[in-house]
């Protein structure tokens, strides 16, 4: 089986489990939602703070949501012996890493959009200039899907796993937050020029982690 | 078990402890007070070889833990080494976190500034802070190690990466404010010799203290093998039954010794 194959593969089968159990759709969608409200409530709507805001707390929500969505991908191969079974099935370290990678960062961005409606409805702010916006968006989801991945595999197994992985992840992600909150002001402000250098960092971090994440994943699953 | 050897290590101590006494009357009396910020600029002579000390540090770690991933180099020396480093790394950038912030509150007025520079710091801290707190999980030492290093690469790679968009980030939006041309007026002479000076002597410091932690490091894992080799012997001793064992006279001819689980412990 090839790279490809295999990772459609461990996609697939995270993918159908969410699909069977509906934890993003049921818990981690709400979760988004009601933080999105609470800040609407921290920071009074009347005094449009909320509008000017709106893209920092888009993504601090999507990164709380991206935490929840690590340790449930994690969660679900920690029971009857399951990443046992991944460890024994074969399939390549980078595949493993790329399918578990693609399933969170596919579940991400179904959040995001939904996520994002609500800022839109709920803040009034519009979004016009879609290219920039979603190429940032893009890549950002992958940066914190292939980090999330990455820190997920490296705090399994351990029982402080809960409270180890937010820690880890959050200083190394706070980059895209950083990266993706300015994309998102300068399409909103109608600038895409200034887009462009966010979206390129995203991009970089993007890959790199990508690929620490493909040569790391199966020596960090060994020791899980 | 050692870094350095104990003759080395005391002779280091000592220089250090010289160099901080030597330090300390350079700071605070040898080097003339700054025109525009008067004493408040002598914190400069500890603040800067902190931070100094602190890159250095977070270096080591890096290199520590990247030799420990290569197979050719892999040895316990480099896991210790990486894990002593990140340790002072971690106790540096906070001392650079709080003498800025203490020097920042006289000379710009606030305790804390979006500064490019500050920014990075913070998240220096806590990106280390967490792969402290991944060291100090119980596991089998090769697979802490494992761990270990591949999460300080990980983090190594991610502090060019948080300086560039913090840099960015505080450049496009909006031009430094807090810093006044002013203060970037020529350093006198004796002052730029106690700041080199001060950097000489962090370092002392943390060689003497990386070989200290190291040493302390050891020792842990070593106690712990001990204290598990001990708990096994007394369980073993435990298991096994009361009754005496037979000697020889009672064993039919041509019948071994029984198999008795041997267990043993060093001496302490």
């Amino acid at each position: 089986m090839n790279l490809w194959r295999e990772t459609v593969l461990v996609a697939g089968k995270d993918l159908r489990i969410e699909a069977r159990s509906r934890v993003t759709l049921q818990q981690v969608l709400p979760f988004g939602l009601i933080v999105l409200l609470l800040f609407a409530f921290a920071l009074d709507p009347d005094r449009g703070v909320l509008k000017r805001v709106a893209p920092g707390l888009f993504w601090v929500t999507v990164l709380l949501a991206a935490l929840l969505a690590v340790s449930r991908a994690f969660s679900i191969e920690a029971d009857n012996g399951a990443r046992d079974g991944l460890r024994l099935s074969g399939l390549d370290g980078p595949a493993l890493f790329l399918g578990k990678a693609a399933a969170i960062a596919v579940q991400l961005l179904a959040l995001e959009v939904v996520l994002a409606l609500t800022v839109v409805v709920l803040y009034g702010i519009e979004l016009d200039t879609l290219f920039p916006l979603v190429l940032a968006t893009l890549a950002a989801t992958v940066g914190v899907a292939a980090t999330g991945t990455l820190y997920g595999v490296l705090a399994a197994g351990l029982r402080v796993r809960e409270t180890l992985v937010p820690l880890l992840l959050l200083p190394v992600v706070a980059p895209v937050l950083l990266g993706a909150t300015r994309a998102w002001e300068a399409a909103i402000d109608g600038i895409p020029s200034d887009a462009w250098p966010w979206v390129a960092l995203l991009g970089v971090f993007a890959l790199l982690y990508t690929g620490i994440g493909m040569l790391a994943f199966g020596p960090l699953l060994e020791e899980a | 078990m050692r870094l350095l050897k104990p003759q080395v290590s005391r002779v280091l101590g000592w220089l250090a402890l010289v160099a901080v006494v030597v330090l300390a009357l350079f700071g605070l009396w040898g080097a003339p007070p700054d025109a525009v910020q008067s004493d408040a600029q002598r914190l400069m002579y500890v603040h800067v070889p902190s931070a100094w000390i602190a890159y250095l540090a977070f270096g080591v770690t890096a290199l520590g833990s990247a030799l420990w991933l290569w197979p050719r180099t892999r040895a316990d020396v480099w896991d210790r080494l990486a894990g002593a480093s990140a340790e002072l790394g971690v106790i540096f950038t906070a001392l650079t976190l709080a003498l800025g912030s203490l020097w920042g509150r006289p000379v710009w007025g606030v305790w804390w500034a979006w500064d490019a520079r500050l920014v990075t710091t913070a998240v220096l801290f806590f990106l280390y802070l967490g792969y402290l707190a991944l060291r100090r999980i119980p596991t089998s030492p090769e697979s802490r190690a494992k761990r270990c290093a591949i999460a300080a690469l990980i983090a190594f790679v991610d502090v060019p990466i948080v300086h560039f968009s913090v840099n960015w980030w505080r450049t496009l939006h909006q031009q430094a404010t807090v810093f006044n041309p002013e203060l970037d007026a020529k350093i006198h002479g004796v002052m730029a010799f106690t700041l080199w000076f001060g950097v000489l002597t962090f370092t002392l410091v943390y060689l003497y203290l990386l070989d200290l932690r190291y040493r302390l490091l050891a020792l842990d894992e070593d106690r712990e093998e001990r204290e598990l080799r001990a708990a096994i012997a007394e369980r073993v001793a435990a298991e096994r039954p009361p009754t005496p064992t037979p000697t020889p006279a009672d064993r039919a001819p041509g019948e071994r010794a029984p198999a008795v689980p041997v267990v043993e412990v060093a001496p302490q």
